[in-house]
């Protein structure tokens, strides 16, 4: 079997064919760089994703956030859950987590706040 | 006298100031209306910024983060909450805020890096009743990650540029529905890496070559008729098509927001509704340079902060007296290539051309020419309307010539 995937590990977008035996992996092509082939490899057996979103301060303000890692696409909207009930403790800097090991990532600031 | 005034503190405005510092200008100061540095990227929160310049992969806000603690670490100047009301001809800024009320400042160099703005409802003309729940897709992105109000729960989003795009995950993510992205053209203006994950991770129709020809509901929108169009983009009547919904998002292009170059006098392109600029990115009145989203409307923030470097060094090399001008090369194109920037070359040296198509074409040959002869060929796999392409031209190659013409050909 073959599949076809859109790359989204940067803006070129590359057109990438798998060729799949069963759930095995016997090549990839189309790809540009080897992020295009890790990506295949992911999006055929386990996809995963980088979530962005906000997060209530105390104060009542948002602030950006994003998964520090990938975590599983079927897990995006269970991750949300709980960082739209989580409330950060401000001041907030760049980097900092503000909830540690959500299925597997952390979820950092992606911006300042301060009190 | 101020040596370098920059309007805009966005990424080409703090990008700009970081380069001029850099070549050795250190009396600059950046203006910005907003109460913060970063501009737009301040509410794209979505990851995909950033991997050429940092190599990796930021959020807008780090991105913005990034460039202004760059400023705020080399002291540059900048006035928050300032809103410019004009420039004159001889370089003059007239600006207010409220602790100094109206007040000028004399630049030396002009910087113009106030970005664009997003084209609205009333220049779609759409038929039907005038109810609330009608947004600009930036608007909205406003909304839900800045302010945190979620502007509807059944969206039609118009417009498949990459705003769009992303306000469609975005408004999936926060629990709303959306049912339709409707594009006039039969291909997406949004990159497909785009396409993949917020649309078709969502399972998110994209309707290409559909547009929305009516609004309905009084108070508040009750739905939208959407309809195909033929090859001329005229709205086919037998495809009409209702969609109940209560929020239109418009993602229908931007516009560089020109209204203080014009004041200035600069020469503006029909094309890019931007400055004519040269290879250093200044504009027909010599010491008014521009650079980022005001001169031409960018699809990665990459490209804008290197083009604010070269804006920055030109205006650099322009208050230091150094800028060697001497040839003037007029870049035209073909119908298949929309614009350059530059749109002249005023100096022999190395240059990277940055141009955009009108179409999608597959395997095809950027070609450059002086006159009859070819002087550059570049091959491509694919052009499209929403990936800049870059050409570099060698200061040799420009030897001799008096105008270059930028041509797509297509190969049989």
């Amino acid at each position: 079997m073959n599949r076809t995937l859109t790359c989204i590990a940067c803006p070129l977008g590359c057109t990438l064919s798998v060729e799949l035996e069963g759930k095995d992996i016997i090549s990839v092509s189309g790809n540009t760089c080897p992020r295009g082939k890790e990506y295949a490899i992911s999006e055929c057996t386990h996809p995963v994703r980088t979530l962005t979103t906000t997060m209530r301060c105390e104060n009542g303000e948002l602030v950006s956030v994003k998964t520090s890692k990938p975590i599983p696409k079927e897990r995006v909207f269970d991750a949300l859950a709980v960082i739209n009930k989580t409330v950060a403790r401000l001041p907030i800097a760049v980097g900092d987590v503000l909830i540690s090991d959500l299925f597997g990532s952390d979820v950092v600031a992606t911006m300042e706040k301060r009190k | 006298m101020t040596d370098l005034v920059i309007i805009g503190g966005g990424p080409a405005g703090m990008s700009a100031a970081i380069s001029a510092y850099e070549n050795g200008i250190k009396d600059i100061v950046i203006l910005e209306r907003d109460d913060e540095l970063g501009g737009i990227l301040r509410q794209c929160i979505h990851n995909g910024f950033g991997l050429h310049k940092f190599k990796e992969e930021l959020t807008g806000p780090e991105y913005a983060h990034r460039y202004a603690k760059k400023v705020r670490d080399l002291g540059i100047n900048v006035k928050l909450n300032t809103m410019v009301l004009d420039i004159t001809k001889d370089k003059r800024v007239i600006a207010t805020n409220s602790q100094e009320g109206v007040f000028e400042i004399q630049a030396r160099a002009i910087i113009l890096a106030m970005g664009c703005r997003e084209r609205a409802k009333g220049a779609l003309n759409i038929a039907g009743s005038r109810p609330s729940g009608i947004y600009s897709a930036g608007t909205a992105q406003k909304l839900v990650n800045v302010k945190g109000y979620l502007p509807g729960k059944e969206i039609v989003i118009l417009g498949s540029g990459d705003i769009g795009l992303i306000m469609a995950r975005r408004m999936t993510l926060e629990g709303a529905c959306v049912k339709a992205v409707c594009e006039l053209m039969p291909y997406s203006s949004g990159l497909a890496r785009n396409i993949e994950q917020c649309l078709n991770d969502f399972n998110i129709p994209l309707r290409l070559s559909h547009t929305v020809v009516e609004l309905h509901g009084r108070e508040r929108l009750e739905g939208v008729t959407i309809a195909r169009v033929d090859e001329n983009r005229r709205p086919i009547k037998e495809s009409y098509e209702f969609i109940p919904c209560d929020t239109l998002l418009l993602s229908c292009g931007l516009i560089p927001e020109n209204e203080l170059t014009k004041g200035i006098g600069a020469e503006l392109s029909s094309v890019t509704n931007g400055s004519v600029v040269d290879q250093n990115r200044e504009t027909t009145v010599s010491g008014v340079f521009s650079c980022g989203n005001v001169l031409h409307v960018h699809d990665l923030v990459d490209y804008v902060s290197e083009e604010a470097e070269i804006a920055g060094k030109g205006a650099s090399e322009y208050i230091k007296g150094i800028n060697k001008k001497g040839a003037s090369i007029g870049i035209t194109v073909d119908g298949k290539i929309r614009y350059t920037v530059p749109q002249i070359i005023t100096e022999k040296k190395d240059v990277t051309v940055y141009l955009r198509v009108n179409n999608v074409y597959k395997n095809v040959k950027i070609n450059v020419y002086d006159k009859d002869r070819l002087v550059l060929s570049k091959k491509k796999l694919k052009v499209a309307p929403a990936e800049m392409e870059a050409v570099k031209l060698s200061a040799s190659m420009l030897e001799g010539v008096e105008s270059l013409k930028f041509v797509l050909e297509e190969e049989k």
